[in-house]
């Protein structure tokens, strides 16, 4: 009988190359030059990191919420699957941050031990949930927004950041696909499935604008050929828009962009109220045992 | 077609035949309406027992404390939910409903396995349940990949693989926390000492008093008794309770030279009881939930198969 089983083998102590993974565990970016680029601020690549970071770190954290809940266990592995996507994406910008601001700190200090005020995150993925209709929404203009963006960013003159891309360029466009499959299924579906996806829509729209403001870092970036001017993006993003909402048989909404405070939005460190809560159940065991090691 | 004609005689003899051959039973053969009856039963409750399943861990992803530790748990969850879709299509190959299976499981007529009932309170229960429940269900489960009926043993073969892989993840998290701060070694201990005793009530009640065990096992379709994998589970269980440096829950474990085995303490099967009648800590809340989710998808799914009916209608 010895041996039939898995289970049986683990009390075998050997070394710990028998674990598929390992336990020495390496960074996302091990054995990876992160020499900066000629005449790159340091700082500010890694400020810029983080933005798309948070982004990936918080549509994921939202995205797990879906988990037990979604409609259909099709759904269940889909959502599952794009979350893990964007932790990958968080990972490896916030492992790209900690190289180019020079402080070598890990994926886990961005994540986990940076306060709420710190997170450079658009407000867009910091919403709660809402029905199945607003999350669909929700992922459909994150996920065109992002791979627009991804797609400019795979020629960046940081060799890092567009390898990062290129990886997230094939997930986005999973993801985008996935969710501009469902705003089609349900603006084209039932009374009550387009009922419900129009108001998703419409309730998504308000924190649209604020994906396609400039911010200073994202300009004097820009100049260096590293980062993505979002402003460029705004016409991909109508068109491809336009497509799905056309076929979905939806109106584009026309409301007005969310404020912010004083102009300032998720970018600057000023989010919505619901985001404390995020931080809050985010980080809680990381900071109950803040000298633990996981 | 000509298997209807066929005496029902000669069909049970060739059914038999399969089975006494070790060969696998596959969709197509004529099958004893108590047999399907069976087979349906055991693979949607094991398909249940995956899906429930994916709420005790499901509890801790957004909340796992580093991100390496979340990509790990929420990939596991997603594995469970794959299970639990082959499970409902091996039964959709004996006549099952995938949707009916679900309404069975919410009204409470169909069963998942009971160790789901009861909660997860810190993150090292996500190690645990990796070690023990994930260990006791490979233990229930390797003999399946050599069920009679095809699909099922086909599936189980996946389903090991990945159950092994979630199983050693879980064991690796529990020796990093027993490697870190004092803290975590007092939840690695607690977690222990909450899932030792329902993991040893995942094989089931005592031989003696199993209902199903004997017919099962003539057809094949069970491989070993409750109270054998238990006794293979306890053996297998303590070295690696030694290795971690914990201390299972009970005093009257010890080897016994004679049998060859682990002696261990009286099972608390009026717990086990309780539980399986849904008076656990968890059985209202998992059903429940649900229960939630199938209702607030249902709008989804129709608009789903709305949209579906407009395009086939299209494409004529």
């Amino acid at each position: 009988m010895a041996f039939d089983n898995a289970y049986e083998a683990l009390g075998e102590y050997t070394d710990d190359s028998r674990w598929a993974f390992g336990t020495g565990f390496d960074e996302p970016l091990a054995g990876v030059d992160t020499t900066l680029p000629a005449g790159v601020d340091g700082a500010g690549l890694a400020a810029y990191c983080l933005m798309l970071g948070d982004d990936a770190l918080i549509m994921s954290h939202r995205l797990q919420q879906w988990c037990t809940n979604a409609p259909e266990l099709e759904d269940e592995v889909a959502l599952a699957n794009i979350g893990l996507d964007l932790i990958g994406q968080a990972r490896l910008l916030f492992a790209r941050a900690g190289k180019a601001d020079g402080s070598d700190r890990g994926e886990d200090h961005y994540a986990f031990f940076r306060d709420e005020r710190e997170f450079r995150n658009v407000r867009l993925v910091e919403t709660p949930n809402g029905d199945f209709a607003y999350s669909m929404a929700r992922l459909l203009v994150f996920a065109t927004w992002r791979l627009a963006l991804l797609h400019r960013l795979t020629t960046s003159a940081d060799q890092v950041l567009a390898a990062i891309a290129a990886k997230g360029v094939k997930e986005t466009t999973y993801h985008r696909d996935y969710a501009a499959q469902w705003v089609v299924r349900l603006g084209d579906g039932t009374e009550e499935s387009a009922r419900r996806m129009q108001i998703g829509l419409d309730a998504v729209w308000p924190l649209v604008e604020e994906l396609f403001h400039r911010h200073e870092i994202e300009h004097s970036l820009g100049a260096a050929g590293v980062a993505v001017d979002p402003t460029g993006l705004r016409a991909e993003f109508d068109a491809v828009l336009d497509q799905v909402t056309v076929t979905a048989r939806l109106r584009l909404p026309e409301t007005a962009a969310l404020a912010g405070v004083s102009g300032r939005t998720g970018r600057d460190g000023v989010h919505t109220e619901t985001f404390g809560f995020v931080i809050a159940e985010l980080q809680s065991v990381a900071r109950a045992h803040p000298d633990a090691t996981w | 077609m000509t298997a209807i004609t066929e005496p029902e005689a000669e069909l049970l003899a060739h059914f038999e035949h399969t089975i006494d051959r070790d060969q696998r039973l596959e969709p197509r053969d004529w099958l004893p309406e108590g047999y399907r009856r069976t087979m349906i039963r055991q693979i949607a409750q094991h398909a249940h027992s995956e899906i429930i399943g994916m709420q005790p861990e499901g509890n801790w992803i957004t909340r796992a404390p580093s991100l390496r530790r979340k990509a790990i748990l929420l990939a596991k969850v997603q594995d469970e939910a794959g299970h639990g879709l082959y499970l409902y299509s091996a039964a959709e190959t004996l006549g099952a409903d995938r949707a009916d299976l679900t309404d069975r499981l919410i009204n409470g007529r169909q069963k998942y396995s009971s160790i789901f009932n009861y909660p997860t309170l810190t993150f090292a229960d996500v190690g645990v349940i990796g070690w023990l429940v994930d260990g006791a269900a490979i233990c229930n489960q390797v003999p399946l990949c050599r069920s009679s009926y095809g699909p099922y043993a086909r599936a189980m073969i996946r389903i090991c693989k990945e159950e092994s892989f979630h199983q050693r993840q879980g064991f690796e998290l529990l020796m990093t926390m027993m490697r870190g701060t004092q803290g975590q070694r007092d939840m690695v201990q607690d977690a222990t000492n909450r899932w030792w005793w329902p993991s040893l009530m995942m094989f089931g009640p005592p031989d003696a008093e199993s209902p199903n065990t004997e017919q099962s096992m003539a057809w094949k379709v069970k491989r070993h008794t409750n109270d054998e994998l238990r006794q293979r589970f306890v053996d297998m269980s303590v070295p690696q309770a030694e290795v971690l440096g914990v201390t299972l829950p009970d005093p009257k474990l010890s080897w016994n030279a004679d049998r060859e085995h682990y002696d261990f303490g009286a099972i608390d099967w009026d717990e086990f009881q309780n539980v399986l009648r849904g008076n656990g800590p968890c059985n209202t809340q998992r059903v429940a939930q649900r229960r939630k989710a199938s209702e607030d998808g249902a709008w989804v799914r129709e608009a789903a198969a709305a949209h579906a009916r407009k395009k086939a209608q299209g494409d004529e």
